[in-house]
C-alpha cells in the first residue's frame, strides 16, 4: 500500500488543530507558533501532491479507497484531478498567511478569565477549516465530501461570530451584536443549502445505490445508471442549491457582506479566498459530472443570474462606505464570473474559471489583508476615515494599489488571464453575455479605484497622520503574495498546464466541445 | 328449581366420562425473560432495602443494586444477542406473551444502557448546596410532605432523601424492556401502565420548584391516564375483532390469512370499524408517549417540571420503548392494514416535525425547548417508520440508540447550570456560558449539533439513515419536509450555541457546579457516544441491520 498522501495532508492541520486547542492558555505564542508550524508543514505536503501530480496522467490520481460505513454505501474514497490539486495548493499557500496576518487578533483582552483561551480557539479553528477544505476538494464519495461541506460550517461559524475586528466604530457592544448576527446569517444560509443538498445526496443514492463519484459518473457516461429527467433535474437543483449558497451566487449571496465584515480580516479571507472556493469547485466536479444533462438544461438560467452578480455585485461594490463589504461585493462581482466560466461550457471557460479561482484567492487575499492592516491602524472600516494614506505609509498604500489593480484585472497581473478566458469562453457561445459580463470590468475599475483614491490619496487625515507603514511581520505576508500576482500573471502556464487536462475531461462530461470559430467553419 | 339445578348453572358435575382436563404448568423460558426478571427482581430488592435498611445506607445499598442490576440485564441481553436469540432463535416466549428477538433485544440493550446513565443523575448529590450538613440530590426529601409546610422543613432538617426513586426507577425500566417486546395487548397493555406510574411519580418528585412539579406529575397522570384508556379501549376493539389478544392471530385476521375460522369470528371479521378504529386507538395511545403531534401536549410541562434527571431519563427510555412497540405495532399487528395507516402515519409525521420545529423557536426555557426539540425528533423517527422496509425498522433502531445518548447527555448537563434557585433553566441565563466554562459550553454545543444533526455527529448518521429509509420507502416528499423542519430546527439550537459563546455573561448569572463523577460518567459516556455514532457508525449500523427483523 502506497503512502496516503491526500489523507496525511488533510489529517496534519487537523491534528494540529487539536494540538493548538491543546496548549495551555498561558502559552498564547507557543499556540501561534505552533499554528503556523502545522500550516507550514502542510503547505509543504500540498506541494508534495503537486510533484507528485502528473497532469496527463489518469484523471484522478494518488488515491485512496477504503471501507466506511457500508450501510449507507460510504466509502472513503480520495483522489485528485488538477482542478482539485491547484485549489489544495492555493489553500495550503494561504493558510500561513492568514495565520500570520492575524497574528495578534485574538490576543485576549484582559477582562476574561484565565480558563477562556480565545488565540488557541482561533487559530485552531483556522487549521480545522482548513482540514476540512482540503478533504472537501479530496473526496471523490458525494457523502464523504458532504459530510466535510457541512461540517466546516461550525469552526467557521465560530471564527466569524467569536472573533471581530477590536476597534469599531460603533463601539464593542454593538460589535458584538452584528457579528453574532453576520455569523448566525452565514450558518444559517449554508445550513439550508446544505439540508437541501442532503436531501438530493438521499436521492442520489436511491437512484444510484452508492456515492463513489467515478462509479456513477462512469455509469452515467456509459449509459448504464439511467435517470429520468425530472430526478435528474431535481437532484442537480438541490447539488447546485447549495454550492450557489457557498460560492455565493445572487441572489442567495447576502450573507457574505455580513460575514466578511464583521469578521477580522483574515477570517474574511478564509471564507473568499478559500472556502468558498469549494462551492465553485463543487459545481465543476458533482454538478457537471453527476448531472450533466440537466447542467446543461439550466446554463442559461444560471448564466443569467452570474451575470446578475457580475454587475449586481460590482454596482453594490460601487456604492459601500464600509472597506471590508466593498472587497465582499467585489467578490460577489468575481464569483459571478467562475460560475459563468464553469457554465459557459467551453474549455477557455471553464480553465479560466478554474484558474480564475486560484487568482481570485491570492488577489483577494492581498487586499483584505491589507485592509485589514490598514483598519487596525485606524479603528475604523469606514472609508470616509481615510485619507493620504500613501504619503504616510507608501508601502502599504503601493501593495494595496497592486491588490486593487489585481482586481480590476489590469494586464501583467494574474486576475487579467483568468478573466480574459472566461471572457473568451463565454463570448464564442453566449456573445451577448460576454459582452453584458464586460461591463463587469469597468464599474471593476471604478469601485477600486475610487477605494484607493479616497482612502490613500489627497491631504492626510489628523487621524491618519503618524500611522506607521507595514511591519516586518506584515511585509512577509504581502509580499510573497504580491510576488505570485505578477509572476502568475506573467507566465500562467504552471497552474493552466496542471488544470486544463482536467477542464477536458469535464467538458467530455458534459458532451461539450468548443465552437468552431467561424473562419474554419467557412473554410 | 332445586338446589342442584342452581348448583349446575356454574359447575357441572365430574363424570368418568368428562373429566377435569389437566391443566398444564405454563412453560416459561426464564433464560430469555431473565433480563426483565433481573430488573423487576432488584426492583423489589429495593424496596425491601427501604422497609429494612438503615436511612444512611439506603443511599449506597440502592445506588448497588440497581448499578448491579441494570449491568446484569444488560449482560444477560448481551449473552441473548451472542447466543443467536435476536436472529437466528428469535421466537416468542412466556406463552406467547413476550417476544424475544432482534428488536426487542437491541432496544432493550439501548434501554438498559440509557437507564444505567440515567441512574448516575439520578444518583448525583454534589450539585444541590449541603443542606444541614447532609448532601442532597434533586429529589424532595420527603415527598408527602406539602411544600413549604413544616413537615417539610422537619423533613430536610433531618437529611431525608427520596431513595425510593431507586426501585421506582427500576419497575419503570422494567415496563419499558417488556412494552417493545410485548407480543399481545395485554402484555402491551400491563407493561405501559408497569412503566407510566412510577413516572407519574418521579415527576412530582423535585425538591425545589415542588408545586410546578406536582403540576407537572398531575397533568401527566391525567393525560396519561386518557391515552391508556384509549389504548384499552382500542385493545376491547381489536379484540371484538379478531377474538385474540395474540398479534400474530391478529395479524392473521387482519391479512385475511387465518385458519379455522369459526362462525363467531367469520362475523366480527367483516366488520372492518371495529379494526379500523381498535387500531387507530391503540396508536394513539403509543403515539401519546412518544409525544408525536397532536397528542404532545404534556411533553414541554412535563419535561419542564419534572425533576431534570428524571426528565432525561424520560425523555430518552421513554421514547425508545414507545416507538418499538410503535413499530411491532405496525410491522408485526398491522402490516395487512398499512395502506390505512401510513397516510395518517404521513399527516403525523409532516405536522410532528414542523410543528415542534417551528414552536422550539418561541421557547425560553432550556428544558421547554428541548422539550420542543424532542417532539421535532418523535417526527423524523415517524418518518422512518413509515418506510414499512426492513431498512425502516434497523434506521428507527439506530437513530433511537443515537438520540437517547444525546437527549440524556444533554440534560445532563442542564443540571450543571445553577443559581441561588437550582438549576437556572431560563435561556437568558445561559448567556455567556461559554466564556465563563468553555468545557460545559463545548460540551452543550456537542449535544445541540447532534440535536440539529451536523455532520460527524450521531444526529447526522441517525437522521440520515432515517431519511435514506424513508426515501427508498417511497416517501421523499417527508424527506424534504424533513430536511426543511431540520434546518428550521438548527434555528434554534444555534441559537443557543449564540447565547452562550457569543453573548456577555451576566453579572449574576449562574454558575456552573462541579459534578460528581456520576454525572461526569452520563455526560462523558454522552459526549462519546455522540462522536462515535458520527464518525463510525457502522458496527452499530450493523447490529440494527441484524437486529431489523421482527418475529411474529
Amino acid at each position: 500500500m502506497s503512502f496516503p498522501l491526500l489523507t496525511v495532508t488533510a489529517a496534519l492541520p487537523a491534528v494540529g488543530a487539536i494540538a493548538t486547542a491543546a496548549v495551555p492558555a498561558a502559552k498564547r505564542t507557543a499556540a501561534k507558533w505552533l499554528a503556523l508550524l502545522v500550516s507550514l508543514a502542510t503547505l509543504a505536503l500540498a506541494i508534495a501532491v503537486l510533484v507528485r501530480f502528473d497532469p496527463d496522467g489518469d484523471r484522478y490520481q494518488l488515491t485512496e479507497s477504503h471501507s466506511w460505513i457500508a450501510d449507507f454505501g460510504v466509502r472513503y474514497e480520495l483522489g485528485v484531478d488538477g482542478i482539485a490539486v491547484a485549489l489544495i495548493a492555493l489553500t495550503a499557500l494561504l493558510i500561513p498567511f492568514i495565520i500570520l496576518a492575524g497574528w495578534h487578533d485574538a490576543d485576549p483582552l484582559e477582562t476574561g478569565s484565565s480558563r477562556w483561551r480565545p488565540t488557541q480557539g482561533f487559530f485552531a479553528l483556522i487549521l480545522a477549516v482548513e482540514a476540512m477544505v482540503i478533504i472537501s476538494f479530496e473526496a471523490t464519495d458525494v457523502f464523504l465530501f458532504y459530510i466535510f461541506f457541512e461540517a466546516m460550517l461550525i469552526p467557521l461559524y465560530f471564527l466569524i461570530g467569536g472573533f471581530g475586528d477590536r476597534a469599531h466604530e460603533h463601539g464593542e457592544k454593538t460589535a458584538a451584536t452584528q457579528r453574532s448576527y453576520a455569523a448566525v446569517k452565514f450558518l444559517l444560509y449554508n445550513l439550508a443549502g446544505g439540508l437541501i443538498m442532503l436531501a438530493a445526496v438521499i436521492g442520489l443514492y436511491v437512484v444510484a445505490g452508492n456515492f463513489s463519484l467515478t462509479e456513477i459518473a462512469e455509469a452515467r457516461a456509459n449509459g448504464s445508471l439511467d435517470m429520468a429527467t425530472s430526478t435528474e433535474r431535481w437532484l442537480f437543483l438541490g447539488f447546485f442549491f447549495a454550492f450557489a449558497v457557498k460560492a455565493p451566487l445572487f441572489p442567495l449571496h447576502t450573507w457574505l457582506p455580513n460575514a466578511m465584515g464583521e469578521s477580522t480580516a483574515p477570517v474574511a479571507v478564509l471564507i473568499t479566498a478559500v472556502v468558498d472556493k469549494v462551492g465553485t469547485f463543487a459545481m465543476l466536479r458533482f454538478c457537471l459530472q453527476l448531472f450533466p444533462e440537466a447542467s446543461k438544461w439550466a446554463t442559461p438560467v444560471i448564466l443569467v443570474l452570474a451575470v446578475i452578480s457580475i454587475i449586481y455585485g460590482a454596482l453594490l461594490a460601487v456604492g459601500q462606505r464600509d472597506i471590508k463589504r466593498l472587497i465582499a461585493y467585489a467578490s460577489i462581482s468575481h464569483f459571478g464570473f467562475i460560475i459563468m466560466g464553469i457554465f459557459a461550457m467551453t474549455s477557455q471557460g471553464q480553465s479560466g474559471a478554474t484558474l480564475y479561482m486560484v487568482n481570485h484567492g491570492i488577489s483577494t487575499a492581498v487586499l483584505m489583508l491589507i485592509a485589514g492592516f490598514l483598519i487596525s491602524r485606524r479603528g475604523s472600516r469606514l472609508i470616509a476615515d481615510f485619507g493620504g494614506v500613501q504619503k504616510v505609509a507608501p508601502i502599504l498604500a503601493g501593495t494595496f494599489l497592486i491588490g486593487g489593480l489585481a482586481t480590476l484585472s489590469l494586464p501583467g497581473l494574474a486576475p487579467f488571464v483568468s478573466e480574459f478566458l472566461v471572457l473568451v469562453g463565454t463570448f464564442t457561445r453566449y456573445p451577448v453575455i460576454g459582452i453584458i459580463a464586460t461591463l463587469g470590468i469597468v464599474l471593476a475599475a471604478l469601485y477600486t479605484l475610487v477605494l484607493y483614491q479616497r482612502t490613500m490619496t489627497g491631504p492626510v487625515k489628523a487621524e491618519v497622520n503618524g500611522m506607521p507603514d507595514l511591519r516586518v511581520r506584515e511585509l512577509v505576508v504581502v509580499a510573497p503574495l504580491v510576488a505570485l500576482l505578477i509572476f502568475l500573471g506573467v507566465f500562467p502556464k504552471p497552474v493552466t498546464d496542471i488544470v486544463n487536462p482536467a477542464v477536458e475531461q469535464t467538458m467530455s462530461d458534459v458532451h461539450k466541445k468548443d465552437p468552431q470559430p467561424e473562419v474554419e467553419a467557412a473554410k | 328449581m332445586s338446589a342442584t339445578a342452581v348448583h349446575s348453572l356454574w359447575t357441572t358435575a365430574a363424570t368418568a366420562a368428562n373429566p377435569i382436563a389437566k391443566i398444564d404448568a405454563p412453560k416459561i423460558e426464564y433464560g430469555q425473560l431473565s433480563p426483565v426478571l433481573i430488573v423487576l427482581g432488584a426492583a423489589i430488592i429495593g424496596i425491601l432495602v427501604e422497609a429494612f435498611v438503615p436511612r444512611r445506607s439506603r443511599y449506597y445499598a440502592q445506588m448497588f443494586v440497581s448499578a448491579v442490576a441494570l449491568i446484569a440485564a444488560f449482560a444477560a441481553i448481551v449473552a441473548l444477542a451472542a447466543g443467536g436469540y435476536g436472529t437466528t432463535k428469535a421466537g416468542i416466549a412466556a406463552m406467547g406473551a413476550v417476544a424475544v428477538d432482534g428488536p426487542a433485544l437491541f432496544l432493550q440493550g439501548t434501554i438498559l444502557l440509557t437507564s444505567l446513565v440515567g441512574l448516575f443523575t439520578f444518583a448525583e448529590r454534589r450539585l444541590d448546596p449541603e443542606q444541614h450538613g447532609n448532601r442532597v440530590d434533586s429529589f424532595a426529601a420527603q415527598a408527602a410532605a406539602v411544600p413549604g409546610s413544616d413537615s417539610e422543613q422537619k423533613a430536610v432538617r433531618a437529611g431525608f432523601t427520596t431513595t425510593e426513586v431507586f426501585p421506582l426507577l427500576l419497575f419503570a425500566v422494567a415496563g419499558m424492556l417488556v412494552f417493545p417486546a410485548a407480543n399481545d395487548l395485554l402484555t402491551l397493555f400491563v407493561a405501559l401502565e408497569v412503566f407510566s406510574l412510577p413516572l407519574y411519580l418521579l415527576c412530582a418528585l423535585a425538591r425545589r420548584k415542588r408545586l410546578m412539579s406536582q403540576e407537572a406529575a398531575v397533568k401527566y397522570f391525567l393525560l396519561g391516564a386518557f391515552a391508556s384508556a384509549f389504548t384499552l379501549f382500542g385493545i376491547a376493539l381489536l379484540y371484538g375483532y379478531a377474538g385474540s389478544m395474540s398479534y400474530g392471530t391478529i395479524a392473521q385476521v387482519v391479512d385475511g390469512t387465518v385458519q379455522n375460522v369459526t362462525p363467531a369470528l367469520a362475523d366480527t371479521m367483516g366488520n372492518d370499524a371495529l379494526l379500523l378504529v381498535g387500531a387507530a386507538l391503540i396508536v394513539m395511545g403509543l403515539l401519546f408517549k412518544v409525544g408525536a403531534v397532536p397528542f404532545h401536549m404534556w411533553t414541554p410541562d412535563v419535561y419542564q417540571g419534572a425533576p431534570t434527571p428524571v426528565t432525561g431519563f424520560m425523555a430518552a427510555a421513554t421514547k425508545v420503548a414507545a416507538f418499538g412497540a410503535l413499530l411491532r405495532i405496525l410491522y408485526v399487528v398491522l402490516p395487512g392494514l398499512r395502506w390505512d395507516w401510513r397516510p395518517v402515519m404521513w399527516g403525523v409525521a409532516i405536522v410532528t416535525m414542523l410543528a415542534g420545529a417551528i414552536v422550539a423557536i418561541t421557547q425560553t426555557d432550556i428544558k421547554r425547548l428541548l422539550a420542543y426539540s424532542s417532539i421535532a425528533h418523535a417526527g423524523f423517527i415517524l418518518a422512518g417508520v413509515i418506510a414499512t422496509t426492513p431498512e425502516g425498522i434497523s434506521s428507527v433502531l439506530f437513530y433511537l440508540a443515537a438520540y437517547s445518548f444525546v437527549t440524556i447527555g444533554a440534560f445532563a448537563v442542564v443540571t450543571l447550570v445553577r443559581d441561588a434557585g437550582g438549576e437556572a433553566t431560563h435561556l437568558s441565563k445561559w448567556a455567556g456560558l461559554g466564556r465563563r466554562s468553555p468545557l460545559v459550553a463545548a460540551v452543550f454545543a456537542v449535544f445541540l449539533l447532534a440535536f440539529a444533526g451536523i455532520p460527524l455527529t450521531s444526529g447526522f448518521s441517525g437522521k440520515f439513515a432515517v431519511f435514506k429509509a424513508a426515501a427508498e420507502g417511497g416517501a421523499a416528499p417527508l424527506v424534504v419536509i424533513g430536511v426543511i423542519s431540520s434546518a428550521i430546527a438548527a434555528f434554534f439550537y444555534i441559537r443557543v450555541i449564540v447565547l452562550m459563546f457569543f453573548s456577555e455573561p451576566r453579572p449574576e448569572g449562574p454558575t456552573v457546579a462541579v459534578p460528581s463523577p456520576l454525572t461526569m460518567t452520563a455526560i462523558a459516556v454522552g459526549v462519546a457516544v455522540t462522536v462515535v455514532l458520527g464518525v463510525a457508525p457502522q458496527y452499530f449500523l450493523d447490529l440494527a441491520g441484524q437486529a431489523g427483523v421482527f418475529v411474529r
